[in-house]
This record gives C-alpha cells, structure tokens and sequence, in this order.
C-alpha cells in the first residue's frame, strides 16, 4: 500500500491534476468559472422545463434544491467516467515513453472531478440556506455517499479506459449507456412518479438510483424514497452496493492485466 | 547479482500486426474470422540474454528496425516481454526520450515542474532545482512563454537541463546526442564523462557507432531481433561494420545503373555524357572496401568534332563538401581530337583513402581552356566505402611510422 502513496506518486498526480486544469478552461475568457457556471445554466433549464412547464415535483418540498442535487451527483459520475474512459488513449504519448503507475492517469483525471464536485457543492450550499431547508443530522451519510459513487465511478473508469485502448467503441456506447442511464435514474423526476412497485425497485438497484436517492434524504428531505423505504429492509437492498463493489473489483483487474499492454497497444 | 546493474534473461517479444487496423467491435464481428487471421505475429526480440555490471557504459547497437528500439522499452518497464524476465538492480530512469510530457500549451515553467514530477520530483524539490534547470538550459527570459513558441532546439536544452537532474543509478538514452547543436552536443558530453566519473550505469542505444564506441566499453549488436555479438565494444563494432557492408553491397545490387537524363545534364550539347558508373578491377562496383581503389568511367558521346576536351571527376561526401576533385588537364593527360559522333569511355583510377561513407560523383568535359562547358553532370552516380575502423578521421592517407632512440646517458 505504502509504494501507491509514495512521494513520487503524490507528486505526479498534482502535477498531472494541475495541468488537466490549467488546460481545460485555456482560452476561455471566464475561466475556472465555467466549472460553476455550467452546471448552473444546466439546472436553470432543467428547473424552468420540469418545475415551471411541466409541473413536476411539487409536492416535493425544497424540489429546486433535490433537483439541483441530482443533476450535481450525477454529472459528479458522468464527469469521472467520461474523463476516465479517454484518459489513457489520450495520454499515450507518455504511456509508449515513460514508466509511470498508469493507474496514476484514470486516478488523476477523477481528481480534476472531485475538485469540481466540491465547488458544485459550495452552489448546493447556497441553494439549502436561500430555500431555507431544515439541515438535520442525517447530513453525515453525505460524505459515505459521494464515496460510493466516486468509487463505482473509479471502477467503471478503470475498466472503460482499458478498453477503449482496444476498442474505440466503447465512447460511443457508453454515451448511449449515460444517455438512458440519465433518464432511469430518478434525476429530474420524483421516485414517487413511478407508481409501479416494481419497477421502484428495479430502478433502485442501480447505484447510482440509490446514491442519489440517499443523498437527497440526508441533506435535503427525509420524505423521499430511499431503498431501506422501498425495500423495507431485507438482504437484496444491498444489491447496489454488491455492485458497486463487483464493478470496482473487477475494474482493477481487468485494467491491471491490460495495462501491460497499454504501451503497445495504443 | 550485487555488481550486476541489469540482468535480461532470454527475453522475447511479439507484437500483433494488424494487416488492417480494426479497433472498432463492429468490423471485429463483420470480419470475425479475417479478425482472427487479420494479423502477423512479428518476433521483434527472440531470446537475449546479456548482463550489464554496475558503473558499466552499455552500447546498443543495430540498424533501424533491428529491435534496439523495443528492447529499450523492455528495459524502462514500458513494454511487458511476452518470454524471460528482466531484472533490474537499482534505481532506473523512466524514460527514454527527453522532454517526455512537454506540453506546447504550457509555459515554460509549468513544464518544468510536469516533467520534472514525471521524474519523480516533487514540487518544493523542483523548485530548489528550478534557477540551475534553467541556467542550465540558457533560458531565463523565455520561461514564461509558452512551449508552442520555443524553437525546438530550446527545447531540447530545456527537457536536458532537466533529464540530467534525475536522481538513478541506471541510466537509458535512447538516440540523445543525434539532436542540437555543437553546444549543446557539448554539454551532452561533459554530463557523459560527469556520468563516468560517478560510475553510474549508462545504457547507450543507437544506430551510430561512432557515438557508442567513444562512450561505452561494451555492447550488445542486434540484427533481426537476435543478439548477434554481446561483448566488448571493439567486437561490437567490427560486426557492425560488416553487417552494414554486406547491407549495403546487397542493396547496391538490386539498384540498377541508370542512364543521364537529360534534365540532369547542363552545357552547350556539343558532347553529351551518357552514363557513370564505379567499378574495381574493371567489374561494376559500387561499395568499396578500404582496400580496394575507385575506379569511375564516364562515357561520352560527341555531337561535333571536340578538340583536345578536358574532362573533369569531383566527389562530393554526404555534407556537401569536395573531398576530391581532378581533371585531365591537371593531370597533364590528353584526350586528343574527338571526331563528331564518336562515343569514348574515360577510365579515372583513384586511391580509396576515404572513410566510410557515400560519395557522390560529378563529372563534366570542356574545351581545352575550359571556357566552354560542353555536358555537366552533377551529382550524378553514388558509391560507398564501408570498412573502415576509424570512422572520425575524413581521409586515410597512406601513412607510416619510424621510431628512434637515443640511448640516454
């Protein structure tokens, strides 16, 4: 454990995340603003169709503060994979050159994630005292739930990246993937919506359906639907953390046997 | 294994060719079994064993595509070898390149510290390092421009100053001295014999013999993924040189002898060259060994009657420069009248005391005061020396020596 943390490592990874995010915003006259800006225009759009057109969501109290959270976690995981899944074609030229860890690169392209999530949670901040929602105790089991999405997300990372060295398909199905994970997972609409119970549950086996949904009882309101509700309780809910850890586990391994081949292969 | 550095033990490598690139799961089903077939499996590598001691200066020599390439990538860990295990006895430069992870986006300075954390160095340890890096690289007044905007050979400087700051035991340079200027090629030497003096291991690639036989005692030749001579340099090098003849003679026979063009040939037409070709001991040659003596024939044909022409020979080495010129007025030889439609062949026999090298020819024929150029070509035919042990020196004439001595009191 202790060769994975070593000086040298921490020192790559700053210089590695340092420069993702000096490169990302080049050019651009706001900047590092945009890592706020952006998710804010999105939930503004998000907020005047579901909220003021289409009138979902409210009964749910606090609902601008709960969607504002779903779309944050969400683009949390989105962000992580799809920065990942590019991350080591896109840094081939230090691959075929260099000896480094090459976990190092998918690790470090997550960080550049994590710093926006901790901004985006700075917004979320903001929105909880403006709508003036009652924070309870239940907020410790934030932090537990960002990281089980940030490890499903790793995992998911780490074997993404691998593959898309072999098969540069793999983007555009998993854009696909996103795409229709983005609506079955209760992100814009109420779990409550979907009447059948059945189906509550399916969708609920999804981590990512369980992150979210968790997230918004611990900071936002405990009335919403968590999988110890629609489960009551029983051994299968914990079919979303049995994947959580399957995905990571096999991420890693998958990605430590191809990565010998990374060099060659790219 | 205490004074061994690195230890390769039959190692082998094979890569997958494919015969058209499929990376995409679609054209991997459509043609599922061509996917199968699709591909050439290539030993690049095929069974080396040798062992570097500590404090050794590594040659490895081979011509491109010999496998050296790879086999330095299997050394720095960037390669996994598919048979035999590498070991390596101490701390090993990760890289095999200079100015690995330079990003052109960047300033200067930032680049500084991204390479020199790729190196292993942390921030506050750059930044002790950083005023001598870039003393060193002679660029104080641009380290805040970006790399874009650098010319390449600072920033070849810049990723030297901070290559030769990496803290290992083992060193692999890949190629190095082949870039820069003279300057420049002159620090890569001081930091060479500071790297001697410090008897640190020093793995040496490239296809140039020159480079390796200044610096390393012994070496390694490959050809064909096979390790041909592993031992002393001077061994190395003879191999080298015969492998590269036997290269070049074999090449030098599939090209076949052209005549002039015309595009190619200047004056005013009253003669015409027709064609130049090398030969030794009048059978058509064109690589030479130091033993052997150039003999150029240049065939002309007269379209007027030509009274008492000269004909000049000069060869030219591969930077341009005339390391022999003649003419037969210099030589104190007539030609004599050649009559209109008459075709001569004039035989130059020279001594071989070149180096090795290809030589270029140029030939033309003139009046006899050589006012009038009537056919010039340049550049026109080409031949080789090969076989030569001291490449440095551009001329070997004969020479010899004579020792006396004076009995002291």
């Amino acid at each position: 454990m202790k060769q994975y943390i070593s000086k040298q490592n921490r020192a790559l990874l700053s210089e590695l995340v340092r420069t993702d995010f000096k490169l990302r915003y080049q050019g651009s006259v706001l900047g590092y603003a945009w890592s706020l800006l952006r998710p804010l225009l999105l939930f503004a759009i998000l907020y005047v169709v579901f909220v003021k057109f289409l009138r979902i969501g409210g009964d749910v109290s606090h609902f601008p503060v709960y969607l504002l959270l779903g779309i944050v976690l969400w683009n949390f995981f989105a962000e992580i994979t799809s920065q990942g899944l590019g991350s080591i074609v896109g840094r081939g030229d230090l691959i075929r050159k260099i000896r480094i860890p090459r976990w190092m690169i998918v690790f470090s392209a997550s960080i550049s994630a994590l710093i926006n999530l901790v901004l985006n949670l700075l917004v979320i901040a903001v929105f909880v005292i403006l709508n003036k929602v009652e924070v309870s105790a239940s907020l410790i089991w934030l932090p537990l739930v960002l990281f089980e999405i940030y490890l499903f997300a790793l995992g998911l990372s780490l074997f993404l990246s691998a593959a898309f060295v072999k098969y540069r398909d793999v983007s555009y199905i998993w854009e696909v993937i996103m795409q229709a994970g983005f609506y079955l997972t209760p992100i814009l609409y109420p779990l409550a919506m979907i009447t059948n119970e059945t189906f509550q549950k399916l969708l609920l086996m999804n981590p990512m359906a369980q992150a979210i949904q968790d997230a918004r009882y611990s900071v936002v309101t405990h009335e919403t639907a968590t999988i110890y509700g629609v489960f009551e309780g029983g051994w299968y809910m914990l079919i979303p953390f049995i994947i959580v850890i399957l995905v990571l586990v096999s991420g890693l391994l998958y990605f430590k046997r191809e990565s010998k081949y990374f060099a060659e292969n790219i | 294994m205490d004074d061994i550095a690195i230890k390769v033990d039959s190692v082998s490598k094979t890569f997958k060719l494919p015969h058209e690139k499929h990376t995409s799961m679609k054209s991997a089903f459509i043609n599922f079994n061509k996917y199968m077939k699709g591909y050439e499996t290539q030993k690049v590598l095929d069974n080396i064993s040798f062992e570097i001691k500590k404090g050794e200066f590594f040659g490895i020599v081979g011509r491109n595509g010999s496998g050296k390439s790879t086999l330095l990538k299997l050394l720095a860990g960037i390669y996994a070898p598919n048979e035999g295990d590498i070991k390596i006895n101490g701390k090993l430069t990760p890289f095999i390149e200079l100015g690995v992870g330079f990003n052109p986006e960047l300033t200067g300075r930032e680049n500084v510290f991204l390479n020199g954390a790729l190196l292993g160095f942390s921030r506050s340890e750059m930044e002790d390092m950083y005023d001598e890096i870039v003393e060193f690289a002679e660029l104080e007044r641009f380290m805040d421009q970006k790399l874009k905007n650098y010319s390449s050979g600072m920033q070849v400087r810049l990723a030297f100053s901070i290559a030769i700051r990496a803290d290992s035991d083992i060193l692999l340079l890949d190629e190095v001295l082949a870039v820069g200027d003279e300057n420049f090629q002159r620090k890569c030497y001081n930091y060479f014999s500071q790297l001697k003096k410090e008897a640190k291991t020093v793995i040496l690639v490239s296809h140039d013999m020159t480079v390796v036989k200044n610096y390393c005692t012994s070496g390694l030749l490959l050809h064909d993924g096979k390790d041909v001579v592993i031992g002393p340099i001077s061994k190395v090098a003879k191999k080298y040189t015969e492998i590269n003849i036997s290269h070049l003679e074999t090449t030098a026979a599939r090209q076949q002898e052209k005549e002039v063009v015309d595009e190619k040939r200047w004056g005013n037409g009253e003669a015409k060259i027709i064609k130049v070709w090398t030969s030794y001991e009048k059978k058509k040659k064109k690589i030479f060994r130091p033993d052997q003596d150039i003999e150029v024939n240049i065939q002309i044909e007269a379209n007027n009657k030509l009274d008492q022409p000269v004909i000049g020979l000069t060869f030219q080495d591969q930077q341009g420069r005339t390391v022999f010129a003649t003419n037969t007025k210099e030589m104190n030889q007539t030609i004599g009248d050649i009559e209109k439609g008459e075709t001569i062949t004039a035989t130059f026999e020279i001594e071989n005391i070149y180096t090795n090298g290809t030589y270029l020819i140029s030939c033309a024929i003139a009046n006899s005061d050589r006012s009038t150029t009537f056919s010039r070509v340049e550049e026109i035919q080409d031949f080789g020396i090969a076989g030569r042990s001291m490449e440095h020196s551009l001329a070997h004439p004969k020479h010899k020596l004579t020792v006396t001595s004076t009995p002291g009191n």
